[in-house]
């Protein structure tokens, strides 16, 4: 334990969060590169995957195909892919340039698959009969779509926001080796230095920011549960949904995917 | 295809170490998971902190883990135990759930039928539960070994000698074929574990497969937290 | 006036499910349209608001093809009720029954008003305004899916198996409550189910059907069963099996009740007080 109380220590030396000292320090520019990297990836990945997923969970059309797209995504290790594309980009790029670069569309790449799965499987698990009786109502497919199945869903494609974002987060520290900034920077300057309490210190500062990302997430998707869903009367019809979509329910956060954390 | 020619042994070397690895943490995942994913279907509260505190271990990205793995169990950083036993909690942390949504997905008729008929709880566990989850505990399979067979090169950072050195090395010395021979292998060895789970099913679970409209309804949402790894 | 005709259906996969189908449905009448599954009643009704198209054949409005219609704006004037009511789960009573009027631009504050009066009209009391569906009974749900379908004031009324999935007393008391709200609102209501009894006890006009969307008769529960057209209806109808087949027991001489018993004796009611007073002996119902 003496080694964790070490790690502490240096995670609070306000030596290392002195700005303008020697990098990898000071923490709080890692802490906010880390973070600024995650949301820039994150919004791009959700402005392609959300639409996408929306379309097939609602058409139903494509749905194999993404399937096996997402799983193919998946198994593709994600150091090979940052390297690939990173060296890809350098043949017509400066540097740095091609670094950040091929870094962001890999980990736009990376993110893509957990929140396609949230959207479209969020939309699948919405009881067809509601589908069908909204469209009897005269409901236009938009509204089907805006009014009932995405409050509907809400929780669960939150939850392949969320995968996402920690897929996203690990990812990142990875990128510190191609030589971008966030917190493995100080994991790997750590390990150039032979000093163990920077690098355990580094990685409970990306444990703790996971964490903590993931608590938020688990927090907004109590938040958007709709109230009257999974109410207190409970008919055999609504006890089966459940136990239908429980599972679902997981898409989102576990399996954060592939080569994930 | 030079390169390749020139250093085809190592390569070989490579993909066999990284087979290696690979195979320890996807086994012990089923392993460990199994009973905990059962125990976890047995009410909400179980359910509830088995998934809660396995989904939180998962949580923690992988070079962390590498790097704090060391300092509560005692390893070398450097060394393959640390990188497995780092993969097997990954493993069993998406292994659980899956268990327990397999388990929880076996109807609860045939479980009341086979404790009529005189089954003891555990033949029922051994001749009805564990066979009939068998086809979500084989798509959460799947997952494990898509999953950490694309992990292991992350242990390359910590020193692990794997399909990952050929990232590195390939761009230290700027030859992209080294780098994407890491890839295409890596992504081979994913493809051949994905068969033979898939082929273990065929052989294992013959009855699951005609029925596939009948169980879609429940095996196949539970399946899809799981098959969106699937096929490589 | 609903007319279908010449109507047919096949489905992408080859089944036809309607062949050649025309009828007249009468305004404001209950149409049952009665069959086991598989029969095409569903297919049938889900075309006159075009929920399904046909393959060929014409579905006509009071005149008007709906197929010219655009299907969104004809659904909103037809009401529909669905098996499991089909409700919302994510909004209150008060909404899910205020769905449509807003879908046409009606100020959500009046159409909350109107739906609160059509709580009333569909005997729900107004305290469940404010809850959401998962927290009524299935015979309140089923309710609230009749006051959503009749919010727009449709002349028309689909009805799919609506009470199918309650209990026989609940829909006994729901079939009862829909022929009170027939005579005050004087709606064409046409009806599915797979349950011949309730077609009997809704019905001015009963279409029966084969499998294959063929017709097997159509024509006042009267008509049906004291002249089933072939041995398929009589089938049916059960009058086959001695079930319609009914007749007095002798008075009992302690309770002075008069049983009815069907073909194998089994007790099917009692005759009321009045009518036994007035009849005398053997006298079938039917």
């Amino acid at each position: 334990m003496n080694l964790f109380v070490n790690a502490f220590l240096w995670i609070f030396d306000p030596a290392n969060w002195t700005p303008g000292s020697q990098s990898p320090l000071p923490i709080q520019d890692r802490l906010g590169e880390h973070l600024l990297y995650t949301f820039i990836a994150v919004l791009i990945a959700a402005a392609i995957a959300l639409p996408l997923g929306f379309y097939i969970g609602h058409t139903g059309k494509g749905r194999q195909f993404v399937i096996s797209f997402t799983g193919a995504m998946r198994a593709l290790p994600t150091i090979g892919v940052l390297v690939f594309l990173t060296m890809v980009l350098g043949y017509s790029l400066v540097g740095t340039t091609a670094n950040f670069l091929g870094t962001m569309i890999a980990l736009v790449l990376l993110a893509i698959p957990s929140i396609l799965a949230g959207a479209y499987s969020g939309l699948e698990s919405v009881d067809r009969q509601t589908i069908d009786a909204s469209r009897a109502s005269g409901m236009t497919e938009m509204q089907i779509l805006t009014r009932v199945e995405i409050p509907l869903s809400l929780p669960l494609i939150i939850g392949g926001l969320r995968a996402g974002v920690l897929q996203v987060i690990a990812t990142v520290t990875i990128a510190s080796y191609v030589g971008l900034g966030g917190l493995g920077r100080i994991i790997s300057s750590g390990i150039g230095l032979n000093d163990y309490d920077e690098i355990l210190g580094g990685a409970i500062l990306v444990t703790i920011l996971a964490l903590l990302v993931d608590g938020v997430f688990a927090l907004i998707q109590r938040l958007t549960a709709t109230p009257g869903v999974g109410g207190a009367v409970e008919t055999g019809r609504t006890r089966l949904r459940r136990r239908a979509s429980g599972p679902l329910a997981t898409v989102g956060t576990p399996i954060h995917e592939g080569n994930g954390p | 295809m030079n390169w390749l020619f020139s250093n085809f042994d190592m390569v070989v070397e490579l993909t066999l170490n990284h087979v290696r690895l690979s195979i320890i943490p996807i086994i012990a995942g089923f392993v460990i998971a199994v009973p905990l994913g059962r125990l976890a279907a047995t009410g909400r509260a179980a359910r509830g902190v088995i998934i809660t505190s396995t989904s939180l271990l998962y949580t923690i990205p992988s070079l962390p883990l590498f790097v704090i793995l060391p300092a509560i169990i005692g390893t070398k950083v450097l060394s393959d135990t640390n990188l497995i036993v780092a993969l097997s909690i990954y493993a069993v942390a998406i292994m659980v759930r899956a268990a327990a949504d397999a388990f929880s997905s076996v109807s609860v008729d045939v479980k009341q039928a086979s404790l009529a008929m005189g089954y003891s709880k555990w033949q029922q566990f051994w001749r009805v539960e564990f066979p009939l989850a068998g086809p979500v505990l084989l798509a959460g399979m799947r997952v494990v070994s898509v999953s950490t067979i694309a992990l292991v090169s992350v242990g390359v950072l910590i020193g692990s000698e794997n399909l990952g050195y050929l990232f590195f090395n390939g761009k230290q010395r700027g030859l992209l074929e080294e780098v994407v021979t890491g890839i295409v292998a890596s992504l081979l060895i994913a493809l051949v574990f994905d068969l033979v789970l898939v082929l273990l099913g065929r052989i294992l679970l013959p009855w699951s497969r005609k029925d596939r409209t009948r169980r879609s309804a429940d095996s196949e949402t539970v399946s899809l937290t799981v098959t969106t790894g699937g096929a490589a | 006036m609903i007319e279908f005709r010449s109507v047919s259906k096949r489905f992408p996969d080859g089944t036809l499910a309607v062949d050649d189908f025309s009828i007249v449905i009468p305004s404001r009448q209950t149409t049952v349209f009665v069959g086991s599954s598989g029969s095409g009643k569903t297919t049938l009704l889900r075309m006159i608001n075009r929920m399904v198209d046909p393959t060929a054949g014409q579905v006509v409005i009071d005149g008007d093809d709906v197929a010219k219609e655009n299907p969104v704006q004809l659904r909103r004037r037809i009401g529909y009720v669905m098996q499991n009511g089909g409700l919302l789960p994510h909004r209150r009573i008060v909404d899910n029954v205020a769905t449509v009027p807003v879908l046409r631009g009606v100020p959500r504050g009046e159409a909350r008003e109107h739906a609160l009066e059509l709580l009333d009209t569909v005997g729900l009391d107004r305290s469940l305004a404010t809850k959401y569906p998962r927290q009524l009974s299935g015979g309140q749900q089923q309710r609230v899916g009749v006051a959503r379908a009749l919010a727009a004031d449709p002349n028309i009324l689909l009805m799919d198996e609506p009470f199918g999935a309650v209990d026989p007393i609940v829909r006994l008391e729901l079939q009862r409550e829909l022929k009170r709200l027939q005579k005050d609102l004087d709606k064409t209501v046409v009806f599915v189910t797979h349950d011949i009894d309730e077609a009997f006890a809704l019905a001015d006009q009963v279409v029966i059907f084969r499998t294959g969307g063929i017709v097997a008769q159509v024509g006042t529960p009267s008509e049906v069963l004291g002249n089933p057209a072939d041995e398929f209806v009589a089938s049916f109808i059960g009058a086959d099996r001695g079930q319609r087949q009914l007749h007095l027991e002798p008075r009992n001489p302690e309770t002075g009740q008069v049983m009815v018993v069907d073909a194998s004796g089994r007790p099917a009611g009692l005759l009321s007080d009045d009518e036994s007073r007035a009849s005398t002996g053997a006298a079938s119902p039917s």
